[in-house]
């Protein structure tokens, strides 16, 4: 084969899949919007992706805020500027690191255990035998994962805001001589809540990738143990990738306001 | 038009997956209250047979008529229409390994008809009874039963609905005998005294003889021959004598490699 045919092969592939997902992502977004909804499926999905993400995120969260803290003095030393770390700190977490983070850390948890869950449904015909019972898998499998995902991440987010922020608050004032009231007063001051709430819009898009990856690659897996694992593995990939080039796309945007 | 006296219609089915055509123009029909058996060698194309006709594939070409309503064109709303009526037992049992046996049986109770959990759990305790498991198996996840155990929990759950067309893949596949004969009557039952129409397949000859109100034996993606149970001794057919038979000598020539 030339290298054009290969090249236009991959092409034409690469843009299938977009579209598959982007149908999957819309047909998830309108199952998650209209009924009927299983709400124990959903508090259940709601429990495991958000609940259980908790110590993971905060344990994450503190240490890159702890971290943080001590880059930012090393760096703003060079030019006297160090009395800033406490802004510059919680801008960094709460528009930019506590959402990323969170969402790469809930990625890694959750879009391959659900991959590995669905997929395993899937060639069990677990997903078949459901639709032979009257029950739309997407509104029984995939849209309470969506729903709960969305709504978690902005809420994990807050709170690895809130730990991130008292990572670097410790190094600042047990390490570094701040004063704690200092400390708080000037983060508190200087915040905007467009800088919290943008870090939280991004959040819910990041939660809605993170649940169309893992169903996606979990849907559509085939041929058993094998299938189920490769399906695993590239949707923890995918739902990263997609989370870092999303993020830079939206932070263009909101920016700008 | 006479189509529209039998409840299921399959004309000119064909269903192939990359170069291996399976199913090369299936017609089969079966008529309300009554009952078909498909049989026919392992691999021959019966599940992905049945797999058509309920609309879990879509076949190349063909129609299945359903009631009257052709629905092999596979969109959403046929098949919800064939969903609302039919029940399923699949080869593999396919039980939702996340809920209890009583939660699989009573699934489409509790999430398509929205029942009360406690309808929904008498109804699951009186299906269990009828399949011959005892209550407390209700409360145990599919993962803490047999083979068997699941097999009949998934028939079990197929028919807790009342449903009006049953499809049956390998029902009494890895059963004891006794067992087997218990869900042979159980599918008499069925289609008996519910008036529903029942689609099974099986390589249980004493099965077939049991549950079926005609015989269809699927060969090389067609239908090749039908007839009533009693005729399966006497079919005049080489291939059909030699699946009833078991033998490995004849017309049917599996691929094996002889050393
Ligand atoms: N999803 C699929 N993708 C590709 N090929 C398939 C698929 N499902 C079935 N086949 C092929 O179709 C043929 C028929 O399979 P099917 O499962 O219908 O056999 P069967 O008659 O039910 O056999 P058995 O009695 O062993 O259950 C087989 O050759 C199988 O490889
Ligand atoms: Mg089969």
């Amino acid at each position: 084969m030339n290298i054009f045919a290969i090249t236009g092969s991959v092409t034409l592939d690469a843009l299938r899949e977009t579209g598959r997902m982007a149908v999957f992502a819309g047909r998830g977004a309108i199952a998650s919007i209209l009924g009927p909804f299983y709400w124990r499926a959903f508090f259940s999905s709601l429990i495991r992706i958000g609940f259980t993400s908790l110590p993971v995120v905060g344990l994450t969260a503190v240490f890159t805020g702890a971290a943080l803290a001590l880059n930012i003095y090393d760096g703003s030393l060079r030019f006297n500027a160090e009395t800033f770390l406490p802004q510059i700190l919680g801008v960094s977490i709460v528009r930019e690191l506590g959402p990323v983070l969170a969402a790469l850390m809930v990625a890694g948890r959750c879009s391959s255990a659900m991959a590995a869950e669905i997929g395993t449904m899937r060639v069990t015909e677990q997903i078949d035998a459901m639709s032979t019972l009257a029950v739309d898998p997407f509104k029984y499998l995939i849209a309470p994962r969506i729903i709960a995902t969305t709504l978690a991440l902005p809420i994990l987010v807050l709170i690895a805001d809130i730990i991130g922020v008292y990572g670097g608050y410790l190094v600042a004032v047990y390490g570094l001589d701040f004063s704690g009231p200092v400390f708080i007063r000037n983060i508190s001051e200087f915040l905007q809540n467009r800088d919290v709430v943008s870090g939280l819009f991004k959040a819910g898009v990041f939660g809605f990738l993170i649940a169309v990856m893992g169903c996606y690659y979990g849907y559509r897996s085939r041929g058993g143990a094998q299938g189920v694992g490769a399906a695993t593995r590239t949707a923890v990939v995918a739902a990263a990738v997609s989370i870092l080039a999303s993020n830079y796309i939206m932070t263009s945007f909101l920016v700008e306001f | 038009m006479s189509e529209t006296s039998h409840t299921i219609a399959v004309r000119g089915l064909h269903k192939g997956f990359e170069n291996n055509q399976v199913l090369r123009g299936v017609d089969i029909d079966v008529d309300k209250g009554r009952s078909l058996v498909i049989i026919g060698g392992s691999g021959s194309g019966k599940s992905v047979l049945l797999k058509c006709i309920i609309g879990l594939m879509r076949a190349d070409r063909g129609t299945v008529e359903v009631d009257g309503r052709d629905i092999a064109r596979h969109t959403d709303s046929d098949r919800r229409y064939m969903t609302q009526r039919t029940g399923m037992l699949f080869q593999g049992s396919a039980l939702f390994d996340s809920l209890k046996v009583w939660e699989n049986i009573a699934f489409r109770l509790l999430n398509a008809d929205r029942k009360s959990r406690k309808e929904a759990r008498d109804k699951a305790i009186d299906c269990l009874a009828q399949v011959g498991l005892s209550p407390e198996i209700g409360d145990l996840h599919p993962a803490a039963l047999s083979g068997g155990m699941q097999k009949r929990v998934s028939l079990a759950r197929a028919i807790a609905s009342d449903p009006e067309i049953l499809f049956f893949d390998e029902p009494t596949t890895g059963l004891d005998p006794i067992m087997s004969d218990v869900i042979n009557n159980l599918i008499v039952e069925r289609v008996k005294a519910l008036g529903a129409s029942a689609i099974s397949i099986t390589h249980d000859m004493a099965s077939a003889r049991k549950i079926a109100d005609e015989v269809a034996m699927l060969y090389q993606g067609r239908i090749i021959w039908r007839g009533k149970p009693e005729d399966l001794e006497r079919s005049g057919n080489p291939m059909v004598d030699q699946f009833v038979h078991g033998r490995a000598e004849g017309p049917i020539k599996m691929a094996l490699r002889r050393s």
